[in-house]
């Protein structure tokens, strides 16, 4: 797979980083951008993240392991994310959750072998008055059961 | 449209304020104001606004008629609500397909349509008003309330109330140092956890000889079950940019940073479109409206980080590193971002002041208790029939945020403990009910004001299991700078995991005290000397719910799994077969049309045989006797 970064990107990552006094400082946003662009963040883009800001590339590396946000293994073509914190589990995330795992056969981070799901729990969403919520690509299902997650299984591509 | 006209004088921006509430005074069209924050949109809140502009084009009325989509207006449970202007009619749940009835019923022929309005679940009755719904009776929206009001992707329907009059006021009248004296007569505290006076705050920074200046605004939301700042920033950003402004120039700053979690797509599009707007109009940027005042504001993505919450490991989080705390002092109003003196506020404390200035730190000091003042924002989540954000004047007891104001617990269930703080919070049972909320009352009775998350449980609720899932949240968010949190929180998470599964030894509860006093005592940043919280609580007011799954091996609430026993009920059971071959782990004996029955030395509580038998002869035991345990304390 081709993890580097193509020429337009790093002239806008160049751009980006140019805006802050410190490079160090458009690190954050530069990693929200290429993740944007390309879905995850690959070891080859690191590097040339590194490069371009000026900054080792193990303090890349570190950015990208210790944020969860930051994804550095590429995912599927919809990010499945179920909020297990406590208000969505009083609500019953549990019984939600485990259907995914069944109808999926995966577990928390992975992604099906189609290439077509990945699956990941994540803390309070702030959605809590929706609980439990479920957050695919960038809509939010509210009060969702777990019959309602085959609906929407089935109706992604 | 006409370009934005660039506010060059303190006086102009006085008149734009003026001329837009004239405007909204002298409009006498009727309004149709839907709420469609995060909570209402995934309600359905913009196919409500679509079916109504459809439903007014084809009434010929969208010309007469205004609809105004605003941020939420607090009570989460009734999405999608529409507020019905100058008839005051609040509609609760509205469906697109409720549309036409709205514009044919209530706007041409003024009736009031029953089946939209709010009724009791006690009661029975309706509430055509929003201010006759309980929910809204207690509460004091000082802060939240003009969401209602506005759209937030409209710098004019916020001048429309009056807004940035606050920073007319204090730009044209106020030196840097009287707009201090009136955020410290107001008692204003920081709204994100640990109630540090705000004016004093800002007093040791304006103080500093360092420069530049800076301040941010906290909006890294990340306790579970909190979401007011969220609601603040989505449904009114000029507020908390007014607030910003005042606060820069207070200080001296010259740069303000939002900080605020990538999971909040709806607030981090209204800020970045409110802050373009500042520019537009020269409300941002250098001389200020003439006055010499510079200052600008960029807003920073999180990307996931609980601890990044904590103020300096977020401020190493803006300047590109990861996220670690470090010890304070030298605390960031010395030395902060870049090295410079740096005030954080959170999203609801910078949301306060433009109310402190606009009123007067006097007149916010007299709503409250004597150490805590003004109102705070709760989002009332978990077992309770109204879900939303409250806002009350500090020293309402939790009683009425509880029953008053959620409606209490549904489904006829009894009240067990209500959680506040978060992960650095506490649970508080029945016997804290008539507690007043303030920052000193809730640190007494081991829980903390936090960001304002309110998680009530039911008697459903296993404590232990609580504790277990808080400690769960912490070893995963531990920085790991610290060995102490690092490792206390994972033994902590270990020792409480063998508690649930029925492994629990006498001596654990001790041993569980002092790993929390170690943890504690050794962390650096509050994520740590917090962290025994969730424990210490839990401890003090449910210990004999501990006791009963570490001595008796049972959970009285039924939750932990490894605690509850399944048993065949033989008068039930038909001999089918169905859960030995469901049984992955083949305790079940029997052969067919005879009683099976489970062997208990060797089952796995997995509930298969309960899920896979059509009889309902598997019976899962959880000995609901003794359900509530608590100790008055």
């Amino acid at each position: 797979m081709n993890g580097t970064l193509s020429q337009a990107l790093k002239d806008r990552i160049a751009g980006l980083a140019a805006g802050y006094p410190e490079p160090a400082a458009g690190l954050l946003p530069v990693l929200h951008l290429v993740q944007a662009e390309m879905g995850w963040i690959p070891p080859e883009a690191e590097r040339e993240v590194a490069e371009i800001l000026g900054l080792r590339s193990i303090q890349v590396r570190e950015a990208v392991t210790f944020y969860s946000l930051f994804r550095h293994r590429p995912g599927g073509r919809h990010h499945v994310r179920v909020c297990r914190a406590l208000s969505c589990t009083l609500r019953g995330s549990e019984p939600v959750w485990r259907r995914l795992r069944e109808r999926l056969g995966i577990r928390s981070g992975e992604t099906t072998p189609d290439g077509r799901i990945s699956l990941e729990e994540v803390e309070c969403l702030g959605n809590c008055d929706n609980a439990p919520c479920v957050l695919i690509d960038f809509e939010e299902h509210a009060r969702v059961t777990p019959d309602e997650i085959d609906r929407i299984l089935e109706g992604l591509d | 449209m006409k370009a934005p006209v660039k506010l060059k004088t303190v006086k102009a921006l006085e008149q734009a304020v003026e001329a837009q509430k004239k405007l909204r005074q002298a409009d006498k069209k009727p309004v149709l104001t839907v709420s469609a924050g995060t909570c209402g949109q995934a309600r359905g809140a913009l196919k409500v606004v679509e079916a109504l502009q459809t439903a007014l084009k084809k009434a010929k009325l969208d010309k007469k008629v205004k609809i105004r989509v605003t941020g939420c207006h607090g009570f989460c449970e009734a999405e999608p609500n529409v507020l019905v202007h100058p008839h005051d009619l609040f509609y609760q749940k509205v469906d697109p397909a409720n549309a036409d009835t709205i514009v044919l019923e209530t706007l041409k022929k003024n009736r009031t349509i029953k089946a939209l309005l709010y009724k009791d679940p006690v009661t029975g009755k309706t509430a055509p008003r929003e201010k006759a719904i309980p929910f809204y009776k207690k509460q004091r929206r000082v802060v939240l309330g003009d969401n209602a009001l506005i759209d937030p992707t409209q710098i004019d329907d916020y001048l429309a109330i009056g807004g940035y009059g606050a920073l007319a006021k204090v730009l044209g009248k106020m030196t840097p140092e009287a707009v201090i004296a009136e955020v410290k007569t107001a008692g204003l505290r920081g709204r994100g956890g640990a109630g540090f006076p705000t004016g004093v705050k800002w007093e040791m920074a304006r103080s500093q000889k360092g420069t530049p200046k800076y301040i941010i605004c906290n909006a890294d939301e990340g306790d579970p079950g909190a979401y007011m700042d969220r609601s603040l920033l989505e449904g009114n950003p000029h507020r908390v940019l007014e607030g910003m402004l005042i606060g820069g120039f207070a200080i001296g700053a010259c740069e303000g940073i939002i900080f605020v979690r990538d999971e909040y797509p709806l607030a981090v599009k209204h800020v970045s479109l409110a802050v373009e707007e500042l520019r537009k109009r020269g409300l941002l940027g250098s001389d200020i409206l003439g006055t010499g005042f510079s200052f600008d504001i960029r807003i920073v993505k999180g990307a996931g980080a609980f601890v990044c919450g904590e103020e300096t490991a977020l401020i190493a989080s803006i300047e590109g590193l990861v996220g670690e705390p470090r010890q304070r002092p030298p605390f960031p109003a010395e030395k902060g971002l870049n090295g410079k003196p740096t005030v954080i506020n959170n999203v609801e404390t910078w949301g306060n002041v433009p109310l402190i200035l606009g009123k007067g730190g006097a007149w916010y000091a007299k709503i409250g208790t004597e150490k805590s003042k003004g109102t705070k924002i709760f989002s009332l989540v978990g077992k309770i029939n109204n879900t939303g954000l409250v806002e009350v004047p500090m020293g309402t007891t939790l009683r009425e945020i509880i029953f008053d104001i959620g409606g209490g617990i549904p489904g006829g269930r009894k009240f067990k403990a209500v959680q506040t703080g978060g992960p650095s919070g506490g649970c508080l049972p029945t016997s804290k009910l008539d507690l007043p909320i303030d920052y000193e009352s809730l640190t007494a009775a081991s829980a903390i004001m936090g960001s304002g998350g309110m998680i009530v449980m039911d008697d459903k609720t296993c404590m232990v299991d609580i504790a277990k899932y808080f400690l769960n949240f912490l070893r995963d968010e531990s920085c790991g700078k610290c060995v102490s949190c690092r490792e206390g929180t994972q033994r902590m998470y270990e020792i409480v995991t063998r508690i649930s599964e029925g492994k629990g030894k006498v001596g654990d509860i001790e041993l569980l005290e002092e790993l929390a006093a170690a943890v504690k005592d050794a962390s650096m940043c509050n994520l740590g000397i917090t962290a025994a919280n969730p424990i210490l609580s839990t401890l003090r007011y449910f210990k004999r719910e501990y006791e009963a799954h570490i001595k008796e091996k049972r959970c009285p609430a039924g939750v932990c799994k490894s605690l509850i026993r399944f048993t065949v009920l033989p008068d039930k059971c038909t001999g089918c077969l169905a859960c030995k071959r469901a049984c992955p782990n083949d305790c079940i004996h029997g052969t067919l049309r005879e009683v099976h029955n489970i062997d208990q030395e060797k089952c796995i509580k997995c509930g298969a045989c309960y899920e896979a038998c059509r009889f309902e002869a598997v019976e899962a035991q959880r000995d609901e006797a003794i359900v509530i345990l608590e100790g008055v304390k």
